[in-house]
Order: C-alpha cells, then sequence, then structure tokens
C-alpha cells in the first residue's frame, strides 16, 4: 500500500546497476578503449573538452564512454570534475599566428600568404555511406599525405587591419583581468570578454540555431568567413616565482574569425566588423556559430538597434550553457506532488465557481460526452 | 562510507568560505538576493545544487543532516542527496525533524515545528519573485533596489478582479522583515506561515540562478495580500487516510483503476511519528467501502 514513494534507496542502486549494464551492452561485442574513443571519435571529444571547458582528450573520452556517448552528460562529468580542480593562475594569451596549421581557410581572398589549405575535412565529402567501414580491420590503406606541411601563417584579418577597414579589436571598457564564469555569477552589462567566455563554453547547438537567425534576417549581419584555422599552439604561462614564460605543452584548437559589412553610425566609419569563434580540437560548426553570435551581441556597441534574439545579451548568455538548460528542463523529472496538490485544488474551485456562474448550461464534461 | 579524494563536503574550503560569506550577507539583508560564485556540482542543476552548496558550506562533522522533498525523507531526490552527503561528510543523518541540526528541503517546511539552532536550508529553482512579471534579471534588480513593487500589487489585483480570489497557491510571494519580496521557494502556501518569525535560521541557495538569500530567525514574514483580501490557507475536507490528521498537509494519492482517492500527509515523518503515538486514519477508501457494507 502507498509504496509509489517508498524504497527510493533500493531503486535508486538498482537503476544504476541497470544503468551500467545497458551502458556495456551486449559483452560478447569487445568494450571500447579510452584510446578508442579519442583517437576515432575525436570530434566528439573535442565537443566535449569544449563545452566541458577542459583540455584533457583522455577524460574527455572516459567521460564519453561513461555517458554512452551522450555528449551533453559527458560535458556535465567534465564539468563536474573541472569544478574541483586547483587553480594555479591564467596562461599567456595564445598567439594564434604561430598555430602549426593543420587546417586554415577564407572564404575573402582568393590566395593568401601562408596558402589556403584544406586539411581534414568532412566539406567536399560527398555524403554517401562508406559500406567499406562496415567490414571492420578492413579498411583502406592510408594514403600518405602529400606535399610539404604548411607552415605558420599570419591572420587574414591584419591585411584588412592595414589598411583600416576592420574595426579594431575595442578594449573593454573597464580594464581588468577577464572576469571567470565559472568563479563569479553572471553579471550585466557584460563585457566581450565575459560573453566569449560564455559562448566558448555555450552548447553548439543552441548557438548554431542562433547563428543561423542572424543569417536568416534576424539580426542581419551578413558574414563572410575571414579565415578558419585548425592547429596546434603553444600553451606558455608564466610561474610567479620565476617571472617569465615556461611551455606548458600544445592544444589543439579550431579558430574562427568573420567579417561583418557595417555601413557604418554617426560615430564608427564604414568598415568591416568581425565575430570571433574559438574551440578546442577540431570543431569548426561551433566556432563559427559563436563567431556569428559574438558579432551579433556587439550590436549595442556598434549603435545597432537590438530587435533579434541573437541580439540580446542577457537572453543568449542565460540560455547558451547545455549543463545547466539539461538540469532545468530535466528536473521536471523530479517529484512535484506538491506543487500540483495545490494547483489541483485551485483548478477545481475555479472550475467549481466556473460551472456556478453559468447555471443554464450543462458541465463541461457532459458536453464533451455528447 | 565517505569518498576519498574530495574535500569533506565535497567543496573546497575556499569556495566553502565565498558561500558562506554570501550566507551573512543575506542574513545580514534579509530576503535580499546575494550573486555568488556558483560552482558546478557533481549532480543537475534544477535538482538541489544551491541548496547542496549551502548545506555542504554549513555542515560541520557534528551535524546530523535531514533531507526532505515533497515533504517525504524517502522520495528519490532526497535519498540521493542524503546519500551524497553521507558520501562526502560522513556525518550523521536522520529522517526526525526533532533530531536534525540541518535540514535540507525540497517544496515543504516540516509540519514539526522548528527551535533555535536548527538551519532549514531552500532548494531554489527560480529565486527571483518578479520574473513571471519582469523576465530581465538587470531590470528586476532595479526594481527590488527601488522597492518598486507596484507590479506585483497589481497581479494580485488583477486575479481578485477575474477570480474573486488571488490564484498562486504555491511559491506564494511574502515580504521579509517589511523590505523585500521574496519568493519562498515552490511551498505550498499553506507553509508560508510557518516562515514568520521561525525560531530556526531558513537559508536559501538556488544554484543553476548563482543566488542564495535567507530569512534569519524570529523575521517577520508576511504574505502579500489586501485588508479586504486577506491571506489564507488551503484546507482539506479530509483527514490524512494514514494518521488522522487535520492539521498537516495532504497529498492526493490515486490508489486503484478506478480513480479511488486517498489523502494522506507529505510530511512523512511527521505522519508516522503520530502513527507511532497511536493516532490512526480512516485508511484506503475500500476498507472504508467494506466498513461501510459491514455496518447494519
Amino acid at each position: 500500500m502507498y509504496v509509489a514513494v517508498k524504497g527510493g534507496e533500493a531503486a535508486i542502486l538498482n537503476s544504476q546497476a541497470l544503468n551500467d549494464r545497458a551502458r556495456r551492452g551486449d559483452v560478447a561485442v569487445p568494450e571500447l578503449s579510452i584510446a578508442q574513443i579519442r583517437e576515432q571519435m575525436r570530434l566528439a571529444v573535442a565537443r566535449v573538452m569544449t563545452e566541458g571547458s577542459l583540455y584533457d582528450p583522455d577524460l574527455a573520452a572516459l567521460a564519453i564512454k561513461q555517458a554512452s556517448g551522450d555528449l551533453i552528460e559527458a560535458v556535465f562529468l567534465l564539468r563536474a570534475y573541472r569544478t574541483t580542480l586547483p587553480r594555479f593562475g591564467a596562461s599567456r594569451p595564445l598567439d594564434t599566428a604561430q598555430m602549426q596549421l593543420q587546417r586554415r581557410i577564407s572564404a575573402t581572398f582568393k590566395d593568401i600568404p601562408g596558402g589556403q589549405v584544406l586539411g581534414a575535412t568532412y566539406d567536399y565529402t560527398q555524403r554517401l555511406l562508406d559500406f567499406t567501414l562496415l567490414a571492420e580491420g578492413r579498411e583502406r590503406e592510408r594514403s600518405e599525405a602529400a606535399g610539404t606541411p604548411p607552415q605558420p601563417a599570419p591572420h587574414v584579418a591584419e591585411f584588412l587591419d592595414q589598411e583600416g577597414l576592420l574595426d579594431a579589436e575595442r578594449p573593454d571598457a573597464v580594464d581588468a583581468p577577464p572576469p571567470d564564469l565559472t568563479r563569479e555569477p553572471l553579471s550585466f552589462p557584460a563585457p566581450r570578454t565575459l560573453r566569449l567566455q560564455n559562448l566558448a563554453r555555450g552548447d553548439e547547438g543552441f548557438l548554431l540555431g542562433l547563428g543561423y537567425s542572424t543569417q536568416r534576417g534576424y539580426g542581419n549581419n551578413h558574414p563572410f568567413a575571414g579565415e578558419i584555422r585548425h592547429g596546434r599552439v603553444t600553451v606558455e604561462y608564466v610561474p610567479e616565482e620565476l617571472g617569465f614564460a615556461i611551455e606548458l605543452g600544445e592544444i589543439e584548437i579550431t579558430e574562427c574569425e568573420l567579417f561583418n559589412q557595417f555601413k557604418g553610425s554617426a560615430s564608427v566609419p564604414p568598415q568591416f566588423t568581425r565575430g570571433y569563434g574559438l574551440s578546442f580540437g577540431h570543431a569548426e560548426r561551433k566556432a563559427m556559430s559563436m563567431a556569428l553570435v559574438d558579432r551579433a551581441m556587439q550590436a549595442a556597441e556598434l549603435g545597432e538597434a537590438i530587435e533579434a534574439p541573437a541580439q540580446d545579451v542577457e537572453f543568449v548568455l542565460y540560455h547558451s550553457d547545455n549543463v545547466e538548460a539539461s538540469g532545468f528542463v530535466q528536473h521536471l523529472k523530479l517529484p512535484h506532488y506538491v506543487d500540483f496538490q495545490s494547483e489541483l485544488e485551485l483548478v477545481r474551485k475555479l472550475r467549481a465557481e466556473y460551472e456556478a456562474a453559468r447555471p443554464d448550461d450543462p458541465p463541461a464534461t457532459q458536453r464533451e460526452a455528447v | 562510507m565517505t569518498t576519498s579524494g574530495y574535500n569533506f563536503g565535497y567543496l573546497d574550503e575556499q569556495t566553502k568560505r565565498m558561500i558562506r560569506r554570501a550566507i551573512l550577507k543575506a542574513v545580514a539583508i534579509p530576503g535580499y538576493q546575494v550573486p555568488f560564485g556558483s560552482r558546478e556540482m557533481p549532480l543537475p542543476y534544477g535538482w538541489g545544487t544551491g541548496g547542496i552548496q549551502v548545506t555542504a558550506s554549513i555542515i560541520g562533522r557534528n551535524d546530523t543532516l535531514k533531507v526532505i522533498d515533497q515533504g517525504a525523507d524517502d522520495t528519490t531526490n532526497a535519498v540521493n542527496i542524503r546519500r551524497f552527503f553521507a558520501r562526502v561528510t560522513g556525518v550523521a543523518t536522520t529522517t526526525r525533524t526533532a533530531a536534525a541540526s540541518i535540514i535540507q528541503t525540497r517544496h515543504r517546511i516540516p509540519e514539526t515545528p522548528l527551535r533555535e539552532g536548527q538551519i532549514l536550508v531552500y532548494q531554489v529553482p527560480i529565486p527571483e519573485p518578479l520574473r513571471w512579471l519582469e523576465a530581465r534579471e538587470t531590470e528586476t534588480r532595479r526594481m527590488h533596489a527601488l522597492a518598486e513593487y507596484g507590479a506585483m500589487r497589481v497581479k494580485l489585483y488583477e486575479d481578485i478582479a477575474r477570480f474573486g480570489h488571488i490564484a498562486t497557491t504555491y511559491d506564494y510571494p511574502v515580504t521579509v522583515n517589511h523590505r523585500y519580496i521574496m519568493r519562498p521557494s515552490p511551498i505550498p502556501k499553506f507553509d508560508n506561515p510557518k516562515m514568520h518569525r521561525n525560531p530556526a535560521l531558513q537559508l536559501f541557495g538556488a544554484g543553476r540562478e548563482k543566488r542564495i538569500y535567507a530569512v534569519p530567525p524570529y523575521t517577520d514574514v508576511k504574505s502579500l495580500d489586501f485588508d479586504d483580501h486577506p491571506f489564507e490557507v488551503q484546507r482539506w475536507d479530509s483527514a490524512c487516510a494514514l494518521c488522522g490528521s487535520h492539521e498537516s498537509f495532504l497529498d492526493e494519492v490515486i490508489v486503484d483503476d478506478a480513480g479511488s482517492r486517498m489523502f494522506v500527509c507529505s510530511d512523512s515523518e511527521y505522519c508516522a511519528s503520530r502513527r507511532d503515538a497511536g493516532y490512526q486514519g480512516d485508511g484506503l477508501p475500500q476498507k472504508r467501502a467494506q466498513a461501510r457494507e459491514a455496518r447494519p
């Protein structure tokens, strides 16, 4: 009797055991290794590291395995681990002009110093299922990449900068170290450093949709892909006791700069404005979406009318985080007996009053039955 | 059973200190929402991360913890949070309201009156009482700063004009210490009077929204109303089917396919302790039906 809410503890333990079994699947099939996920699902690993705000391909692969491939759950796992880590300090800004390029394209100039490097991409694949991948262990032989490895190259933006046609990067009004969203609550007005940090952690799907909306006319700003580059950069850190920079290692990142035409305003001359995107690993869709939304959120600073969701800083920043969003949406699964009971009483009362006020009509339930 | 590799209470001491500072500020300005650097917790946002961070920051080795959800100790989320603290602190847990020094709750205030020295920690999903009237945080903070609460009054008035009474049954707004309008987390309005001049310290944690607020002991907490439409709590026609209480908040439970209902205390510990003391309700509806048939 009245068992619905009893036995919670046993139910949780049993559920977790079931979930472990479901995650493992058929034990006749070999178990996935972390190295397999890291090496063969590199784009999933990149997304989890980016939105999890932690550069660690092994832990990201572990999170993906533990989450049965649910990437948002994996991001959550990684974040909950990251929050417990001690903080030694901030690295020096990455010098992305020194990137060891694996891919680098510009849609604004046919040729650029350093050249266009197509690199590894799904862009020009014809999306036909490759049934040779079905036959495991018999993948086609690796073809050696042709040509010499690309050399570090200057940013395309520099060439527009030299002509003064690109909006100069405006420093934040307050000259303070960039705020840290993971340590301080979001506050407004949000400087661009804070907005970019939020976007970097933000959900790829959410930013993709918002970015797309700007292209379809909700806050129209027609962008050009000035440059998208992917490769490895060195991370440097200045320990207080040393006073000079030491190399911590290399990380793989994707950087995107979009140029947007801007006709000028009373205070700003006609020029191109820019949107910036950065992600861990190889994640171009995320970096481009981020750049679109970054540009849209500069509306106030550029004197543009704020009319569309992507331009609304408070709206974007409060809803971009998928760990927050996923938790709150799914908390609806928790019991709400008490609230619902209160609402039930209210609706019954309102319904009784409604029926009483219309004595000539048959009750609504009877009307439906007819 | 405690988990190694984590600090006592999961959070590191610096974080606890930051949260305790926010709590002190909240206690100093009753009902004011203090922004704090909410951490990512190993439980999902919306499932009690604010309350968990508050509890983790104030709990000590000598504390006794009780966790309830919807008034009950044995709902899955309450069980899970209690297990979490048992794991990361090793402190004693209890289901007895009177025996607890810290009670973390979602959606209810226990029926057993609290006493001095106890701390009630609420899990809060949306801390801002003006949120449904104004979506923007920048705007609602300004409204609080100026005590510009006309919009809330108008909303309650519109309810009366439309329905003849105020149509809010839970999360019913209150004025704390004659200054800030506060959202009491979604407790039923039945529980609102218990907040007024309560001898216990009441702390509210909203993890996702990154806010902490407080009602210090013996603080005035007044549910919003009008002189000609005074605040009232809901009452039930029936008593608890298990313990016979007429005083407690009752949950409606559907007991068979025919849709028979029974009403039972939402506060499971209160109900059990009454039954232990010999009180008895009418039992299941069938039992009542059989009892009626048995009568000549």
